[in-house]
């Protein structure tokens, strides 16, 4: 039988125009619905009572030391976990010693467990009547309803962030590009810096990205351990949730846009990195595998 | 540098990689570990470079005790098996890479000079501002050279240097990387499961099975002497058939071959495919032809033997037998091993 090009093909697997509408239908109604349209009326209430009232909530003195307080806490939790998701993820993945796998499966429990369990814990170890609280008490060191407890409970929730991002590429990159720089004589530090690290960039760009918002973002663990008090230990989750609980629908919603634009924030400085990094290579698209360009002859 | 490996053992958790291999390679040998998957051979590389450390016995270089210096500190030059070229570095840069990082500080123009220098020797100049993913596989491979060079070497290892290859691009570069050593003189210790680049590359071959060194020598002692059976049929086709041995000859269906050195008893008689002749009438194996494969430069014959065992054998292309004929193999150079 001849092959006719002209008229309608056969449908490949999955290409059936229908079935693509549907399922493309399907994605677009759940983004619209699930993601876009919540965003699109915080956005729309924030400003409901004009841009002044809005600059106004935003003003609020406890509104803006919550936006600080947040701040703050994101810039003491994310370099520290970063610091922490890449060495684990070094020491899984590039070394060997006893008792690795438990490892693996402890920096993933904060994931299994609930924030607000976390908070509890926190409070049963540092709090007045727990573990330690009544010794860090008399040695006057305040960490329950203040910044220490705060930026701990936002770093348990946040701890496997990082790691969860660079294990997987690491463990594919294997080992031997690390033997090959320390059999060219370099030190571990300078294999990391020189070799491992660049090579992993973009996957820890991605974790910091996604754990400076969860930071931001974190309630349950913070609201346990901070206090709920208002203009010193309240982060902008909880005095969003306090401003609503006061019937202050508009006051609420200027305070959430901000927690989403600081968000919005990151991803476009994640975006921009990327781009500039990309541009710096001055690499062409076609990156790997590629063995047509010009052969030399050996 | 001479090398000596004193008893050396590894065992990876439950599994010994390496059974107390000794082996020595003179100053500015070419020496091929030859061997199977799962022989041992890249893990007594790997000691030798220092990426794996032995649990037991002794590497040597020269009279220093080598055994426990690290990888950073041992002087070794080592290509990797999928090369390890940097992805982010270009080729000038991977190749400098070594240099930057030395105890011995070098000026960036004598860095710059060297690399050039090593370019030309691995014949890419002008391709230093490219980047890995844009060279071919051989390219890459020359780069991976260059680079394990570039820090002076005391000894240059290689793991499956052209396991990655076209059939072509894999012969050209051992013919090259031949010329190299000879230009060089460096010692060299190179792994590879591919008889055929072990023959044609190495001074001297040392043929792994096991974790255990079955046999070493040169080519030509491999090739002509076989120890084991082992050894005959790893280093290329060999046809087998079971004899028995009785006063110092092996007996194939009646027909005796010569066995001055084994014992009574059952033995296999080992051949390779282009010691055999097959004739109309005779002396000789009863055999009928199978089929008949053409290839550029030969026929090779299938067939079987009346006792049921398959043999094959190369003729010439004239050969005028067809599939069905009855007729005799005729075996020269037979060896006859005790079966074990």
């Amino acid at each position: 039988m001849k092959p006719h090009h002209s008229g309608r093909r056969p449908p490949r697997i999955g290409d059936d125009p229908l079935f693509r509408r549907v399922l493309l239908g399907v994605v677009l109604f759940f983004v619209a619905v699930i993601i876009v349209a919540p965003l699109a009326v915080i956005g729309v209430q924030a400003f409901s009572k004009g841009l002044p009232y809005f600059a106004g909530a935003i003003a609020e003195p406890d509104t803006l030391h919550a936006i600080l307080l947040t701040v703050l806490t994101a810039l003491i939790a994310v370099p520290i976990n970063t610091a922490f998701g890449v060495a684990a993820a070094w020491a899984i993945t590039k070394h060997d010693f006893a008792g690795k796998r438990l490892l693996t499966i402890l920096i993933e429990i904060p994931f299994s467990v609930s924030p607000i369990v976390a908070g509890v814990a926190y409070l049963f170890v540092y709090g007045l009547q727990g573990l330690f609280g009544p010794a860090l008490e008399s040695a006057g060191i305040k960490i329950m309803f203040a910044l220490p407890g705060i930026v701990l409970a936002s770093m348990f929730v946040t701890a496997p962030f990082v790691a969860r991002e660079l294990i997987p590429l690491m463990q594919a990159q294997g080992r031997d590009l690390e033997e090959a720089a320390t059999s060219l004589g370099a030190s571990a530090w300078r294999t990391f810096f020189s070799v491992t690290l660049p090579n992993i960039k973009w996957a820890l760009l991605y974790g910091v990205v996604l754990c400076n918002s969860r930071v931001m973002g974190e309630f349950g663990a913070v609201s346990v351990v901070s206090g709920n008090i208002r203009g010193q230990t309240n982060t902008l989750p909880l005095h969003i949730e306090l401003l609503y609980h006061d019937y202050d629908a508009v006051g609420s919603f200027a305070a959430a846009s901000i927690l989403a634009t600081l968000a919005l924030v990151t991803l476009v400085v994640k975006v921009a990195l990327e781009r500039q990094g990309a541009g710096r290579s001055k690499r062409p698209a076609t990156l790997a595998g590629n063995d047509t360009l010009s052969e030399v002859k050996p | 540098m001479k090398i000596r490996l004193n008893d050396v053992v590894k065992t990876f958790d439950t599994f010994r990689a390496v059974h107390g291999v000794s082996l020595e390679i003179e100053s500015g040998e070419l020496v091929a570990l030859l061997g199977p998957s799962g022989s041992g051979k890249t893990t007594i590389l790997r000691m030798v470079a220092g990426l794996e450390y032995a649990d037991h016995g002794h590497i040597y270089f020269g009279d220093e005790d080598a055994t426990d210096i690290p990888v950073r500190d041992r002087g070794v030059g080592f290509v990797f098996q999928h090369y390890a070229l940097f992805p982010h570095m270009t080729v000038a840069e991977n190749i400098a890479f070594g240099m930057k990082v030395s105890k011995v500080k070098r000026t960036p123009e004598a860095i710059r000079d060297r690399v050039e220098e090593l370019l030309a020797l691995v014949q890419l100049s002008g391709l230093g501002e490219r980047f890995p993913g844009q060279i071919s596989g051989g390219q890459r491979q020359r780069v991976a050279l260059a680079r394990a060079l570039a820090v002076d070497p005391r000894v240059l290892l290689l793991d499956e240097p052209f396991g990655a290859l076209d059939a072509n691009v894999r012969r050209d570069l051992r013919r090259w990387l031949r010329k190299i050593h000879d230009e060089l003189g460096i010692t060299t210790l190179f792994v590879t499961h591919d008889q055929e680049e072990a023959l044609d590359l190495a001074d001297r071959v040392v043929i792994l099975d096991k974790g255990n060194i079955v046999q070493e020598g040169t080519p030509e002692e491999v090739c002509r002497a076989p120890q084991n059976a082992f050894v005959m049929k790893f280093l290329g086709d060999a046809n087998a058939l079971p004899a028995t041995v009785r006063d110092g000859k092996a007996y194939v269906q009646d027909i005796a071959f010569d066995a001055p050195d084994l014992k009574d008893g059952p033995a296999d008689l080992l051949f390779r495919p282009a010691d055999v002749s097959w004739r109309e009438s005779g002396d000789g194996v009863p055999a009928q032809i199978l089929r008949v494969l053409d290839r550029p430069d030969s026929r090779r014959v299938l067939a079987r033997t009346t006792g049921g065992q398959s043999i094959e054998f190369d003729t010439a292309p004239e050969f005028p037998h067809k599939k069905g004929e009855q007729g005799f193999l005729d075996i020269r150079r037979p060896r006859v091993y005790a079966t074990t």
